[in-house]
């Protein structure tokens, strides 16, 4: 065992915790914590994948604006008071055996594919994964895609504003 | 750092899982949501580790623009869990059964 392989068993059981956490717990609230710690967890992964770009994007984007977005809408509904209905009787072991299924399929994918030479490691160029490389096959490759996305980004502006505006105030 | 991909992909496999079983196990629209989130992030988990395994910038830009559309979806659909709350009173998944023709 290197001293990377523990590294990395050791934060895939955090991400792997930190998942199941946000799934049973009660709170909205601690939901949310839950899924900003597994963000982190998996930002880590990506600088142990040589993705430093991508892990900064992660933590600012995700565990930054995206969770800070969704822990401000739980407090605005206070949906600690919202009552959710009972499971359905059947809900809870059809979901379990379901995804029991999923996993297993995906495992026997990963074990009867991994013979093959793409999942073998090999040496890395210099300065894979770095600002510099990832941004020169944006704005070169990925140039007319970027802009979409801004334009995306924008519709979505606009459809929240949209969505969420009082009918009552509109006249005015 | 020597990782092998097959066990990153394996990780991202049982997060991906998880984010499933979140949807399905759950009644609360906004961790059904999270639940969504769980499983955009398990994807791109496997996408840096065949980016690494294929050598290819690429996969880096295809996370960045997932992450992207992600922040918008976000938007969108928390405003509407938003409105939805404001017209049920309950963000229970139930209640938008009513919106069925």
């Amino acid at each position: 065992m290197t001293p990377d392989l523990i590294l990395f068993l050791a934060l895939a059981l955090l991400a792997v915790a930190t998942a199941v956490a946000m799934l049973a717990s009660r709170s909205a609230v601690y939901s949310a914590l839950f899924l900003v710690l597994n963000l982190v967890t998996v930002a880590i992964l990506y600088l142990l994948l040589n993705a430093a770009f991508i892990a900064m994007v992660q933590v600012t984007v995700y565990a930054g604006a995206i969770m800070v977005l969704f822990l401000f809408v739980i407090m605005l509904l206070g949906s600690q008071q919202a009552a959710v209905g009972p499971d359905l009787p059947w809900q809870r072991t059809v979901s379990l055996v379901l995804g029991a299924a999923l996993v297993a399929l995906m495992g026997y994918v990963l074990l009867a594919g991994s013979r093959g030479t793409l999942l073998t490691a090999t040496a890395l160029l210099e300065g894979f994964g770095s600002p510099q490389s990832v941004g020169r096959v944006l704005f070169s490759e990925y140039m007319v895609p970027f802009e979409a996305v801004s334009t995306l980004l924008l519709a979505a502006m606009v459809g929240a504003i949209v969505l969420t505006r009082d009918e009552r105030t509109e006249g005015r | 750092m020597n990782i092998p991909t097959n066990y990153v992909v394996a990780l991202s496999a049982v997060l991906f899982t998880l984010g499933v079983v979140g949807v399905l196990i759950r009644r609360n629209a906004i961790i059904a949501f999270m639940s969504v989130e769980l499983m955009l992030n398990a994807a791109n988990l496997a996408f840096i580790a065949f980016a690494r395994a294929q050598q290819q910038v690429s996969g880096h830009v295809f996370v960045f623009f997932v992450i992207a559309v992600a922040a918008a979806e976000v938007a969108v659909g928390l405003a509407l869990i938003v409105t939805i709350f404001k017209a049920k009173h309950s963000i229970d998944v139930d209640q938008v059964s009513s919106l069925k023709g």
